[in-house]
Order: C-alpha cells, then sequence, then structure tokens
C-alpha cells in the first residue's frame, strides 16, 4: 500500500490535481488582471483570461479617477493612513506587551485577563459609543478615528503575540543588562525590540493588510471624496458601474492589490509563521 | 530557599524582598502600559458600558437618548422581520460556510503534506486567494463575474447551461458569498498543515502495517491528533464568520438585496445605526451579537470534550 502510495504514477497524478484546483483558484484573479487590459466590450465575451492586445488604456483611464479625484489621492491616503497605523501598532503594543512579559506590577494578573477579553470582544459593541466619542470631538472625517485607536493599543491580538514572543527570549539578558545599571526602558529600547524583530514583522504585515483592506470603519469615519481611501475609491467605480466602466475598474483593483502582493512575496517566511503559530487571519 | 535552617528574621526579609520585586517595576509598567491603558478605559471598557446603556434607550446622536427599557431586545425578536431575516441569513451563512471551508482546507493541506516537491509554490498560490479576498477589488471582481453576463456563466454558456445572474437571484446570492469565503481557505488550510506535520508518520505505518486502508487510517489516526487543530480553526472560523461585513455590502451594493437575502447581521447593524440614526437599536443588536458568539463558542468548547483528543492528557 505504501510503496503504491510512492509510485511515480501516484505523485505526477498528485501534482495534476493540485495544479489544476490552482489554476481554477486562481482564475478570478488571471482573469480580472487580463480584463484589466481589455477594451470594456470584451470584457463580457470572452472567457478566456489571456488579453490579446496589452493595452494600457484602462490604467491611464482609472488613474485620472473619478468624480473628479484622480486615483493617487486614494492611493495617497490609504498610503498615509496604513503607515500611520502600522506605526501606531508596533510602538503601543509592543510596549504593553514588554510590560506584561517581563515586568513586576501591581494588577498584572487583573490586566492581562482584561486584555485577553478585549481580543475576543466583536468590535460592534464598541462601534457606537466610539463614533460618539469621536463625533463629540469632532473627529468624524478625519484620518484620527483611525489612527488614534492603533496608538492606544486596541488590536489587543498583536500584544498577545508579542507577549508570547518576549515571554521566549532568555531572561538573562535582562539580568545582565540591570547589573550593567540599565532600567527597563533601555531594556526595551535596546535588548527587547532589536531581538523580537520577526514578531514586529509579523505585527506591521498583518496591520498593514487590515488597514489597507479594511472597509468598515473607513466607510463609517471618511465622508468627503478627497478624503477617500482605496477601497471607498473603488466602490465609487462600483456605483458608476456601466459597462464600459469594467475597464478602468479592474484596473485600479489590480492597482490596488499590488501593495498586498508585494509585501506577501518579500515576508513569505513571516506569514507562513504567524498563521500557523497563532491563526493570524490574512 | 535552599539551606534548611534559615533564621525568622532571614525568612521575613526574604519574603520582603519578595513583595518588593514582584511589584518592583509599578513605575515602569505604567509608563510602558499607558497607551493600552487609555485606550482600554476610553475605547473599550468605556464605550462597552455606554453601549449598554444606550441599547436601553432610543437614540438618534441628534437628541439626547430617552430610555425605553427593553423595548429594543423586544422589537428586536417580536416584531422585527428584517431583524429575523438577518438572522436567519447569518446563520445560513455560517452553516453553510464554515464546514465546508475547513473540510476543504484540510483535503488540500492532506495533499499537499505528504513530502510533495513544490510545496512552498504550492502552498504560496494556494494562499492568494485569503490574502486578497477581504478586499473591496475582490468583492467587486466576484459581484462582476457571478453576474448575469460574468465569466461564471460565459464558462456555463460554452457547455450549453443557461444559467441566471447569480447574484440577482435571490435564491443564489447568499451563496455567491458563501464561495467568496470558501475560496478563502488559506489561513486554515496552513495552520492544518503545520498540524499535519506533527503527526509522527510511524503512526501511520505501524497502522498499514497492520492492514489499515487509507480510509480507516484517516478517521482513526490523522482525524483524532488533528482535533485540536480543527477545533481552533472552528473556533477561529466561527467568530470571524459570525462578524462578515464587507462581501455582503460590496455585492449587494450596501443594500442586502435581493429581497434581503444577504442581510448580515452585520450590514442590517450598520443600516440600523448609520443609515436610520437608529443608535440605541443598533447598540441592543450588538450586545445580541456578542451574546450570541459567545453562546455558540461555549457551545463549540463545551462539545469538544467528546471530539478534540490532547495526547498528552490536556496540556494545550
Amino acid at each position: 500500500m505504501i510503496g503504491q502510495r510512492n509510485s511515480a504514477a501516484w505523485v505526477v497524478a498528485k501534482h495534476v490535481l493540485i495544479s489544476v484546483i490552482a489554476f481554477v483558484m486562481l482564475y478570478p484573479v488571471l482573469w480580472m488582471l487580463g480584463s484589466s487590459f481589455k477594451p470594456g466590450h470584451m470584457i463580457f465575451t470572452e472567457t478566456w483570461f489571456w488579453p490579446q492586445a496589452w493595452n494600457w488604456q484602462n490604467y491611464i483611464n482609472g488613474w485620472t479617477g473619478i468624480q473628479g479625484n484622480p486615483f493617487s489621492r486614494f492611493l495617497t491616503n490609504s498610503v498615509v493612513l496604513s503607515l500611520g497605523s502600522v506605526l501606531g501598532n508596533v510602538i503601543s503594543c509592543s510596549m504593553a506587551a514588554y510590560a506584561f512579559a517581563r515586568l513586576n506590577f501591581r494588577f498584572k494578573a487583573i490586566c492581562f485577563g482584561l486584555m485577553l477579553m478585549t481580543i475576543m470582544l466583536p468590535h460592534h459593541v464598541t462601534l457606537i459609543p466610539q463614533y460618539i466619542l469621536f463625533n463629540h470631538l469632532e473627529w468624524v472625517n478625519t484620518y484620527l478615528p483611525l489612527v488614534v485607536p492603533k496608538w492606544l493599543a486596541t488590536d489587543a491580538f498583536f500584544i498577545f503575540l508579542m507577549v508570547q514572543f518576549f515571554r521566549g527570549l532568555p531572561k538573562e539578558l535582562d539580568e545582565a543588562a540591570t547589573i550593567d545599571g540599565c532600567g527597563p526602558v533601555r531594556i526595551y529600547t535596546k535588548i527587547i525590540i532589536p531581538l523580537a524583530f520577526p514578531a514586529l514583522v509579523t505585527t506591521m504585515i498583518f496591520t498593514f493588510l487590515w488597514t489597507w483592506d479594511d472597509f468598515f470603519s473607513q466607510l463609517i469615519y471618511l465622508s468627503d471624496v478627497s478624503k477617500y481611501t482605496v477601497p471607498l475609491g473603488l466602490r465609487l467605480f462600483l456605483d458608476s458601474s456601466s459597462q464600459s466602466d469594467w475597464g478602468p475598474m479592474f484596473a485600479m483593483s489590480v492597482l490596488s492589490l499590488v501593495p498586498c502582493f508585494i509585501v506577501f512575496i518579500v515576508c513569505q517566511k513571516y506569514f507562513v509563521e504567524g498563521i500557523a503559530t497563532s491563526g493570524l487571519k490574512g | 530557599m535552599s539551606t534548611t535552617q534559615v533564621s525568622q528574621a532571614r525568612t521575613e526579609r526574604v519574603t520582603a524582598q519578595r513583595v518588593k520585586r514582584r511589584y518592583a517595576h509599578n513605575g515602569a509598567a505604567l509608563l510602558f502600559l499607558a497607551p493600552w491603558l487609555v485606550g482600554l478605559l476610553f475605547l473599550t471598557l468605556g464605550p462597552m458600558l455606554v453601549s449598554l446603556y444606550i441599547s436601553f434607550t432610543d437614540y438618534s446622536i441628534l437628541a439626547a437618548p430617552s430610555w425605553v427599557g427593553l423595548d429594543n431586545y423586544t422589537t428586536m425578536f417580536t416584531s422585527d422581520k428584517l431583524f429575523i431575516q438577518s438572522l436567519k441569513v447569518t446563520f445560513t451563512y455560517v452553516a453553510v460556510s464554515v464546514p465546508i471551508k475547513l473540510i476543504f482546507a484540510l483535503l488540500v493541506a492532506m495533499l499537499l503534506n505528504k513530502g510533495i516537491r513544490g510545496l512552498g509554490i504550492y502552498r504560496t498560490v494556494y494562499y492568494i486567494p485569503t490574502l486578497l479576498g477581504g478586499s473591496v477589488a475582490i468583492a467587486m471582481l466576484w459581484r462582476k463575474m457571478l453576474g448575469g453576463d460574468g465569466l461564471l456563466n460565459g464558462v456555463l454558456a460554452m457547455i450549453g447551461i443557461k444559467a441566471p445572474d447569480w447574484v440577482a437571484n435571490p435564491k443564489y446570492a447568499l451563496y455567491s458569498i458563501v464561495l467568496l469565503s470558501v475560496w478563502q481557505f488559506g489561513s486554515s488550510m496552513i495552520i492544518f498543515l503545520a498540524g499535519l506535520k506533527q503527526i509522527p508518520p510511524e503512526y501511520d505505518e505501524a497502522s498499514a502495517v497492520d492492514g489499515a486502508g487509507p480510509l480507516r487510517r484517516f478517521f482513526y489516526i490523522t482525524l483524532p491528533i488533528l482535533s485540536p487543530v480543527i477545533f481552533f480553526n472552528l473556533v477561529m472560523q466561527l467568530i470571524t464568520s459570525f462578524q462578515s461585513f464587507t462581501q455582503a455590502f460590496v455585492i449587494s451594493n450596501g443594500s442586502g438585496g435581493p429581497v434581503n437575502s444577504t442581510l448580515m447581521y452585520s450590514l442590517y447593524l450598520y443600516k440600523k445605526g448609520f443609515s436610520f440614526f437608529q443608535m440605541g437599536y443598533a447598540s441592543a443588536m450588538a450586545w445580541v451579537l456578542v451574546i450570541l458568539i459567545g453562546v455558540f463558542t461555549l457551545l463549540v468548547f463545551r462539545s469538544s470534550k467528546l471530539w478534540v483528543h490532547y495526547e498528552d492528557g490536556g496540556k494545550s
């Protein structure tokens, strides 16, 4: 039985099966990519993804934007928002994680319990009061409601991820540094942070992707089209969607996915580890 | 504590030092936890209390909230047909998409597991839908692809099948979102792959020698050993599926249509809160969602005693 399973025919059959499933699965993405180079009327008539000619017109039309707003504006807005969120999460979550992993303080157990609880809590519960709060602060229709929470470590999941990682770092390093006269602040900046690179990268990748793809909170807080981010901007194409707009819509959709793709290719190792060890959702 | 004869005074001094060490970093901890504490108080715990209070009021954000007691909660279950509809839609979505997704993820993980060449590439390719799937771009693609003159019907037409507009037909619209969700099985698959790697090959070989066929080996060896991982994936998928929003929003263009067939719970909550400004009602819905997710998670945890096997007798 075992010998049979490892026979050449079985191996080939397996590769064929896996490749066919993979091709069918990726076909929608390939079709979108191909369609972004096709003139609008050909998108519905052609089911094969490969375009007959590489026509960049859709990209040019999409890039000039919609409702008087160039697509570059949406991109810039998304980049600013994502960078602000990534920095905020890395700094605030690693600080909290350091305290939980390495410092001894009063009420530690209670605080840790509360932190774990907030991971499980659906964001719907805090959604409306937060909106009311930000509305009072006159932050609605700015990026503050989207970025400030990241600087206050509200994505507790990443705290947990980093606590787990920090606990794996040798404690002797801290002790040696303490004997040399380092306080917690220097231990954090000089020892923990440089050693925690993998955990920090995982946090950065997933914060970036989640912010880049986030639709719900951007939909709620941003109302000026000039402040729109990529997801909101893309949806404008859908609203105005006569069939001739399919091309530019697909072109800008492809463009919007490029940063995610680059991050994924560059940081693949951290992806697989992050998901396999902690169940992070992509 | 290594010596057996320590004087009373010394013990006291040591305990005093221990207490001191235990709280040695109160100041530093406060500094490091400051951002998180502010967030916890003002963005989580505070809002939770406020949300609970608002859920017992009628509140439109323009006027002060007025107390209505349990009205929001009773309305939901007695006279709000759309609420019941959103529950039905969400339950159907969760009940159909989660099992299919997990089964598919497990099957692909098993195909990829046994020392196949190019595992890295296949894993990458299978993960791509998960990487991109949460975006508005893919939701829009889905809507176009499954529309009346979209890709799927083009392919079906080639083999002579005339198919309906999947997205505009109330019978099928929800299942087009289910398909989109199943398509993103990548992270479950990666977790399964990591779990499968933990199974010692000797187990399989020994039972094969004893004459167990592949099916028997799957049900009596692979599944029991993998059950903690299945359990973990199930809980994660349940929690996220109950909250899904973007796909239904984009595919139905924010309406939950056709005929409310894709009116997911989160989508209805959003409409109540931010289209109709019934903030009290939406808050009550949020708390019902918390309870629902809590109850389901608890049920899965309770049931785990029956089907999840821990090799080391319960240590994770």
